[in-house]
């Protein structure tokens, strides 16, 4: 799996938490830029991520998180 | 029931669809119930009101949430709120665990002390209690605790007076205590849960520091799913009866071709095992009054011949409905339905073959149908789906299952008379139509939550307000009782009719289905005006309000001379003088 694979697929996971098919997310998205993702939607976020990806996150990781890319770059890391 | 909700459920993806879930549970046709729902939280709550809402939606319970601030479930309860005071609650729920133990012993405390501190913490949580029930008289739902996610003692720590596991199995048996002594009140067992899903799992402390949640985000479907069930039970919306098949689900093989002594049941074989193990559980719903019924493809001697097997457990006796033949299975459940005067979305059909599981879903709305597989399996997964949660046992539930059984003599009787009246005279009825009495209430109660269809009014009552209506001056609150030479029928009617000036408002009217067609319904209308004469009541007024299950009762006050005066999207109002009213009832011994 590349890089943009796991970008593609953390797009899918954020469509379907959020219910909206037109979500684009970039390595420069953040919560910000998604109406609905807040610090509650953040943690259905990350386990949905960890579930899919089977990968757990430390919780360093996830307080480290800045951007999707920052994510993203978690993510591919730890599955190669 | 959505089908992603269904149990066995996957958590993570109801957690990661739950936007979509709840629109398409809003956007279903069902007449949802609206209740008002605190979550007192010593912990982060919100996941855990998002899942409720879902589960609930899913049993036709439409929630409002209230949601205490951040670990404020205490001050809540004990000091209220403008928010909570006015939010009035029909059922409080304290998310509380491990967490929010103020104090654990250390090994240094003498037994006295460790004592004495359980004592506190326990009157912390009881005070608690007794503050909301007294303020708001609705349904408290509790957590217990869960075991600690560290033994500082190893094993010791569970016998061991200074352990934590020790003190927390101790604090839990005190909550168990006042459960058991106090009707409107709820344990949520996360202790069992936390087990059952495992507690290192569970507890995982990472979303504790890093969210405050007492349990892992996860495993948040399975508490909300577990007080669901308490609440639909609370709602009357517990299943009510088993249909089970018989070949590969209450024994192995097929009866039909491999002959009563081929299938395999009894404790010869680990499959036999099974079976019997499975047959033993169905068996045991008996004592909870949940009805058992077959429904089955095969002809009916060799049905009867296998449920006679030596080796079994289960005996055609203990079914209240046995359909073995070549129909539809969804046509046999429906006649089963109307045989036992119950819906079918009251059932629970139980058989191992997906695709005639998929017709009967496919054609009865509402019958809950477990997606079963492997047959050591079958318990797990019906016992953990939460169909027959007992909230409130009733001496009604024990006997249900005998008072079926009569009814099936009754029919046999009936079709050796050829006027009704003889043959209703021939049962030698007695009905008891008394005020509401203290130790009824749980029943009148449940009554009122669970009648759907000989109710004009659909009127639901807490127990608390039930106990209002009792002790009110201006009510007239009647049960009616009603046995007979089968057997005795318990409870069955509840009437109550409030009082303004020489008006009587009749605002519930129910019966339960099982005595349909036995004229109870005119005993308890003559005792209506008959102790409504005495009290000065010159004029009676009944409602209708029309329900998608009620339609039988549309016209139920014309039958004793009341005028409709005013009708309006299918609900109706009807009245009649007091002193006009000719009584009905010649076939029931009715005592006050």
């Amino acid at each position: 799996m590349t890089r943009d694979n796991v970008l593609d697929k953390v797009q899918d996971i954020l469509r379907d938490i959020f219910d909206d098919e037109n979500i684009v997310v970039t390595n420069n998205t953040t919560a910000d830029d998604i109406e609905d993702w807040d610090s509650l939607e953040h943690i259905n976020v990350i386990t949905s991520i960890e579930k899919h990806f089977k990968i757990k996150f430390a919780m360093n990781d996830v307080t480290g998180f800045k951007n999707v890319g920052n994510m993203v770059d978690t993510i591919f890391n730890k599955i190669s | 029931m959505h089908q992603l909700l269904k149990y066995p459920f996957d958590g993570d993806i109801i957690l990661q669809k739950r936007k979509r879930i709840k629109r398409e549970l809003l956007s279903s046709d069902t007449a949802f119930i609206d209740k008002n729902i605190a979550v007192l939280g010593g912990s982060t709550t919100d996941d855990i009101v998002s899942m409720l809402e879902l589960f609930l939606l899913s049993n036709g319970i439409r929630p409002r949430f209230y949601q205490s601030e951040f670990g404020q479930y205490w001050q809540d309860a004990m000091f209220g709120n403008e928010e909570l005071d006015s939010f009035n609650p029909d059922v409080i729920f304290i998310h509380t665990s491990g967490r929010n133990i103020i104090n654990y012993p250390n090994v240094k405390m003498t037994v006295q002390e460790v004592n004495n501190m359980l004592s506190e913490q326990y009157a912390y949580f009881e005070s608690m209690w007794e503050n909301l029930s007294k303020k708001f008289g609705c349904a408290i739902i509790q957590n217990n605790f869960e075991m600690p996610f560290y033994r500082l003692m190893g094993n010791k720590d569970a016998y061991d007076i200074h352990g934590r596991t020790n003190y927390l199995n101790r604090l839990n048996s005190m909550f168990y205590e006042y459960a058991a002594n106090h009707n409107n009140f709820f344990i949520n067992d996360i202790n069992y849960l936390s087990a059952s899903y495992g507690l290192d799992k569970w507890s995982d402390t990472f979303f504790w520091h890093m969210y405050k949640y007492a349990l892992a985000v996860p495993a948040i479907p399975e508490l909300a799913f577990s007080v669901s069930n308490i609440i639909k039970s609370i709602y009357g919306k517990n299943k009510k009866a088993l249909v089970l098949d018989l070949d590969n689900t209450l024994w192995g093989g097929v009866v039909g071709d491999d002959g009563v002594e081929g299938i395999d049941i009894g404790k010869e074989t680990s499959m036999g095992q099974v079976y019997y193990e499975f047959q033993d559980y169905a068996k045991q719903h008996k004592d909870l009054g949940v009805l058992l019924c077959v429904n089955s493809k095969n002809d009916y001697e060799n049905a009867i011949a296998g449920l006679e097997h030596p080796e079994g457990c289960l005996k055609p006796n203990d079914f209240v409905a046995i359909k073995a033949n070549w129909e539809n299975k969804d046509r046999n459940i429906i006649e089963t339905a109307d045989e036992l005067n119950i819906l079918p979305e009251s059932l629970v059909f139980v058989d191992d073959n997906p695709a005639e599981r998929a017709i009967v879903e496919a054609q009865i709305d509402g019958i809950a149908v477990p997606d079963i597989d492997k047959a050591e399996n079958y318990i797990r997964i019906i016992d953990r789906s939460g169909f027959f949660e007992v909230t409130n046992f009733s001496e009604d539930d024990i006997k249900r299952n005998e008072m079926y059984a009569a009814n099936a003599e009754r029919a046999k009787l009936n079709k050796s008379f050829e006027n009704y009246e003889d043959y209703l005279l021939s049962l030698d009825m007695n009905a008891q139509i008394k005020e509401f009495e203290n130790i009824y209430l749980p029943r009148i109660t449940q009554l009122t939550n669970k009648s759907n269809q000989f109710n004009l009014t659909t009127k639901r009552y807490q127990e608390q307000e039930i106990k209002d209506v009792m002790e009110s001056e201006n009510h007239i609150a009647l049960y009616g009782k009603l046995s007979d030479k089968f057997g005795d029928n318990g409870i069955i009617s509840v009437v109550i009719g409030r009082q303004e000036n020489d008006i009587l408002h009749i605002e519930l009217w129910l019966m339960s289905c099982r005595v349909l067609k036995r004229n109870m319904e005119f005993a308890m209308m003559d005792d209506v005006i008959r102790r409504a004469k005495e009290q000065g009541i010159k004029k009676v007024i009944g409602y209708y309000y029309k329900t998608a299950k009620n339609s039988m009762v549309k016209d139920f006050y014309s039958q004793f001379g009341f005028k409709k005066v005013s009708e309006e999207n299918d609900d109706s109002v009807w009245e009649i003088a007091a002193d006009t009213y000719a009584y009905k009832n010649k076939v029931i011994k009715v005592e006050n």
